[in-house]
Order: structure tokens, then C-alpha cells, then sequence
């Protein structure tokens, strides 16, 4: 077995083949030009308990673009996803090896504040989940906990981040009624808001549509295109269609592997590995 | 033609039947019976007198039924173990259903059921030999019998009450807000506060208006600790009366069907409203939650 040891809420426990220097960290917040907005991974192992669900996945997603994950059910995907933010770190009984960048900075190395990590990298969960507060108090939680707004610039951010997503002008009367009263599709729209309120440099997304039915979906792959200019974005999808249509660039797991990681086009009609042809082709998942 | 096991089954229904009815009957008997020993004092004392009299002589000539003291004296005694036992129940509430490791909180459980099950002449006697004489010397005061002794003392006693309901209600929270929450950055404190403890908000509602309930009926315990002097109190360190104290002394002396004997019943009227409307908002938001 490769170095691995207990991943608790810390972040000193776990052992990184690449030494990053303390000045790397101290300038986590502010990242080199080149670095803004880019995901990479290197050798990452991670096990729950004794299963190795993600083995040797190195990757390097681009800013500014959506990346999908597709692959068969349980192959690994929303693992993946959750080490860019740490969410696995809730866990129990997981480890880590290996190295998640984000932005130029290890996320898994000592000393990283994980609350500044979920903040440049927001979060939309598969089910649609608005706290039971109201549309404005969704959507100012994160300038909230994260003290950016004053009282008079809070309106700003929330109706900023409503029309983002093309909620505001629904909405923009019912501010104050509870966030559970909305529709699936707004409910779903509505946390895309909450996590771009936190204004963020990269959204995740695990399989934001597959509660919603066909029309919500098309609308919201839309609302997606639409954002990619300012966020690298990254969703989990198990629609093929859907990677096909809406990303830049595709990877395909299997069994914890990344199989094959390139331009969507690319993946989608010329795929360089025959199980990648087997599964666009239908012929298992 | 009915089976041995269909006639077993048919008697069995029955039975279980005539249990729940009884139940109600039972309500219902009582409440008539409190109506109709009570009732009459209504008309036969003024509203006004009754209700917002200063003094309750019952035993006087001519015996005066003001009984405004002994509603102050409850409100006093559980206002205050309210405001000791509501921030106190829900912090461990909070912690039990959320911070605790399982060790320790298995511990804490077991410890709220057993304070649950410590009988209130018991809790009574603890604080008059322990609390009573420190409120004393601590306050400086000519006795210990006072409504702050009562509060703490009644406070323990709806602590579990609050605690457990509390602690049910935070632990229904579902995992997806509290992920929701430390995915935008939140701390695990900020998560608690702004998300958790409002989504269990109509639980926690309901385990404070539960435990308010139990501490108006609470009778014993307050009997032994709080002086009762029927005396419209004027501050914590004052001894006071609550209702239930009232009727449990004197229930005893009186006559029955005499003056006195229906004034008793009639803050047993009282009681029960104010109780039923307690209960009832309780209610209210357990439904809440359930939809
Ligand atoms: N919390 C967990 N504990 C143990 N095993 C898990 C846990 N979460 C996921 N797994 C396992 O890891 C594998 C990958 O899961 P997941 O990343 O959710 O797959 P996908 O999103 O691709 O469907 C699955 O075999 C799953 O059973
Ligand atoms: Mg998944």
C-alpha cells in the first residue's frame, strides 16, 4: 500500500509525495494569474475503510471551462468531485494519498483553511437543497459567513447572483418568502445562486439535473453555457448526452480509474481507449 | 359462524376499545367535575375580584378570594426556570444530537432520562437542603424560600423534557442542509447556528412550551422551596405561591362545597386553561413538523 493515513477534519495528517512551501500556502488566497481557476490532481488514491474507489487519478481540468465526469454508477465520480472541496473530509474511515491542487495550492497539505477552499470552490449538490430560510437568506449565506458584504451591499450580491441565475426577476417579489416554496427546477437554480454568491472561481456540480425533468435540464445546461465565462465549471453526469452537449472537456472513470481524460469532441468520436468506445457506444453501463 | 380465534380476536378489539374510550371518559368526567365545583365561584365573586384581587384570605371573615398573587407566584417561578432551563436544554440538546462523540453521548442520554426519573418530593428535599440555605447566605436574605430557589430547582425538573424533544428534533435536521451549509464555507458553529437550529426551530418551539408545561404543574418540589406566601411577589429572592401549591396545602382543610373549597377549584380552572393552551401550542408545532 502507498503512503495513507486517517484524513480527519485537519489537514496536518496527511502525507503529500510533493512538498509544498509555506509560502505556497500563504499565498493560497490569491493565486498566480496562470493558476486561477485550475483543478489538478496527481496520483490520487482514496479508500473508504478498505475499498480503493479512486485509484491514480491524475487530472488537470482548465479554468473557465465546463469539464464533465461521466462513467457508469458508482465508478467514482462524486468521490472525485468531492476531494476538490474536501467534502469526503466529513467521511469517516477515509484516506487519502497523493495531491489535489487547486489553484496552485495542495488542498490536502498542512495548514489549509478548508473554509477558504469551499468558498473559491462552491458546490451543487444532485438533490436541490435550500436551507429552510428564505430565497434571500439562501443566497446571502456565504457573503454572510464569509463577512463580505455590509448590510447595504448584501442586497447587491443577492440580486446579482438571483439574475445570474435568471431568477430575479421571478422572484424578486417573493424575497422573503421561504426558499421551500419554490419549484424544483428554482430550488435547483437557486442553490447555483447561493454557491455563486460566494463568488467563487470553480463550480461543482454532482448530476445537478437528474432530479429535474427534461425541459428544467435543457434550461439549466443553458443557464451552465451561460456561466462558463466565469466560472471553471466541473459536473458529474451519468447522461452522455448531456457531456456531450454542454462540456468542453470530458473524462471517463471506470471502476475508480480515469480511463480517458480530452476534449469532448475528441472523447465523444474519436475515443483513444476501447473500454471509453465500449461505454459512448452503449455497450455497458 | 364466528371461529374460536374470530370470537378471541372479537373480544380482544373490544377490550382494547373500551380502554381508549375510557380514557376519554376519564378526561372528560374530571373536567366536568372541575366545571362544576368551580364554576359557581365565578358568579358568585366578581371576575375582576377573582381574577385580579390582591388578596387571598380564604380563611378571613369576610374571606377575601383575590387570586392574582398565586398567578404571579406560577408566572414568577416559571418564567424563571424557563429562562434557566431553555438555553441550557438546548445547548445540550445541540450538543448531544450534534457535537458529541457516541461515547459521550450515550453517557449524557442516559443521565437526562435518570434526572427525568428523579421524583419532584425528591428534587424538593435536594434543594431545600442544598440550595435553599446558599440562596440565603448568598443573597444575604432572612430565608432561602424564594422564587430563584423554585426556578433552578424546577428548571433541572424541565430539562429533560426539553432536552430530549430538543435533541430529537435537531438530529431530524437532514444531512443535505447541514452539507449545503459546510460546502459554501460555513464553520461547523456557523452551520449549526444559522442553519440547524433554525431548520429544528418548530421542535425545539414545542420541547420549550412542553417543559414550560411541566414546570405550571409542577406542585411538590415548589411547595418545599418557595416559602409560599401568597404575596404578589417583587422579585426572585422573594418567597412566593404558585397555584398548584395553593390547592395541594388547603385542599385538605376545607369544607367541602364551602366558599374556599370552590375558590380551589377554581384555580384549578385556571391552571388547566392555561396548561390546555400550553399543550395545545405544543401541539401545534409538533404538527409542524411532522408535515
Ligand atoms: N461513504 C462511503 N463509504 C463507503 N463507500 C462509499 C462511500 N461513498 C461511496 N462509496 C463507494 O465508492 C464507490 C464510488 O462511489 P461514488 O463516487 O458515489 O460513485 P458515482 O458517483 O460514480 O456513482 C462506490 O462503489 C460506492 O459504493
Ligand atoms: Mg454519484
Amino acid at each position: 500500500m502507498p503512503l495513507t493515513t486517517a484524513l480527519p477534519d485537519r489537514c496536518d495528517h496527511v502525507m503529500t509525495r510533493l512538498e509544498y512551501s509555506a509560502k505556497d500556502q500563504s499565498s493560497a488566497l490569491k493565486p498566480p494569474p496562470d493558476a486561477a481557476g485550475v483543478i489538478e490532481t496527481q496520483g490520487l488514491n482514496l479508500y473508504y475503510g478498505t475499498f480503493h474507489a479512486l485509484i491514480g487519478v491524475t487530472i488537470k481540468i482548465q479554468p473557465r471551462r465546463i469539464t464533465s465526469i461521466i462513467g457508469p454508477s458508482g465508478c467514482g465520480k462524486s468521490t472525485l468531485l468531492r476531494t476538490f472541496n474536501r467534502m469526503n473530509d466529513l467521511i469517516e474511515g477515509i484516506q487519502i494519498t497523493g495531491n489535489v491542487i487547486v489553484e496552485g495550492a495542495n488542498i490536502y497539505a498542512p495548514g489549509c483553511s478548508i473554509e477558504q477552499l469551499r468558498k473559491r470552490v462552491g458546490m451543487v449538490f444532485q438533490r436541490p437543497n435550500p436551507f429552510p430560510l428564505t430565497v434571500f437568506e439562501n443566497v446571502a449565506f456565504g457573503p454572510r459567513v464569509h463577512k463580505m458584504a455590509g448590510r447595504g451591499e448584501l442586497m447587491g450580491i443577492v440580486e446579482q447572483s438571483l439574475r445570474a441565475v435568471l431568477l430575479w426577476d421571478s422572484l424578486k417579489d417573493r424575497l422573503h418568502r421561504s426558499a421551500l416554496e419554490l419549484s424544483l427546477e428554482e430550488k435547483q437554480r437557486l442553490c447555483i445562486a447561493r454557491a455563486i454568491a460566494a463568488k467563487p472561481e470553480i463550480l461543482l456540480m454532482d448530476e445537478p439535473c437528474s432530479a429535474l425533468d427534461p425541459i428544467a435540464t435543457a434550461r439549466v445546461e443553458e443557464l451552465m453555457t451561460g456561466l462558463k465565462s466565469r466560472f471553471t465549471i466541473v459536473i458529474v453526469t451519468h447522461n452522455m448526452q448531456q457531456a456531450a452537449r454542454i462540456s468542453d472537456d470530458t473524462g471517463f472513470m471506470l471502476l475508480g480509474e480515469l480511463i480517458e481524460f480530452g476534449d469532448t469532441d475528441q472523447v465523444f468520436t474519436a475515443p483513444r481507449n476501447e473500454k471509453t468506445e465500449q461505454y459512448i457506444t452503449g455497450r455497458f453501463g | 359462524m364466528m371461529t374460536l380465534r374470530g370470537l378471541r380476536e372479537f373480544c380482544i378489539e373490544k377490550a382494547i376499545f373500551l380502554c381508549g374510550v375510557a380514557a376519554v371518559v376519564f378526561v372528560l368526567l374530571i373536567f366536568t367535575f372541575l366545571m362544576r365545583e368551580g364554576f359557581s365561584l365565578f358568579f358568585k365573586i366578581p371576575m375582576t375580584e377573582l381574577l385580579a384581587g390582591t388578596h387571598w384570605y380564604p380563611i378571613s371573615d369576610p374571606p377575601r378570594f383575590g387570586i392574582l398573587p398565586l398567578i404571579l407566584g406560577s408566572l414568577v417561578v416559571t418564567v424563571g426556570a424557563t429562562v434557566l432551563a431553555v438555553p441550557v436544554g438546548v445547548a445540550s440538546a445541540l450538543y448531544i444530537a450534534e457535537v458529541a462523540p457516541a461515547g459521550i453521548r450515550d453517557v449524557m442520554k442516559a443521565g437526562i432520562e435518570m434526572l427525568a426519573a428523579i421524583p419532584s418530593v425528591v428534587i424538593g428535599f435536594i434543594g431545600m437542603v442544598t440550595l435553599v440555605p446558599f440562596v440565603k447566605r448568598l443573597f444575604g436574605l432572612p430565608t432561602g424560600l424564594t422564587a430563584l430557589s423554585g426556578s433552578i430547582m424546577l428548571g433541572f425538573m424541565a430539562m429533560p423534557t426539553i432536552v430530549s424533544i430538543a435533541e430529537d428534533a435537531i438530529a431530524a435536521v437532514p444531512t443535505e442542509y447541514k452539507q449545503g451549509a459546510l460546502a459554501l464555507g460555513a464553520t461547523r458553529w456557523q452551520m449549526l447556528y444559522r442553519v440547524v437550529l433554525h431548520a429544528a426551530s418548530p421542535g425545539i418551539l414545542a420541547a420549550v412550551m412542553l417543559g414550560i408545561g411541566r414546570v405550571i404543574g409542577e406542585t411538590m418540589a415548589v411547595m418545599m422551596i418557595t416559602g409560599n406566601a401568597a404575596v404578589i411577589p417583587e422579585s426572585f429572592l422573594a418567597p412566593v405561591r404558585t397555584m398548584t401549591a395553593t390547592i395541594a396545602a388547603e385542599m385538605g382543610e376545607t369544607v367541602k362545597g364551602s366558599l374556599h373549597y370552590q375558590a380551589l377549584f377554581a384555580i384549578g380552572i385556571v391552571l388547566f386553561s392555561i396548561t390546555f393552551v400550553v399543550n395545545l401550542v405544543a401541539d401545534i408545532f409538533l404538527h409542524k413538523i411532522k408535515r
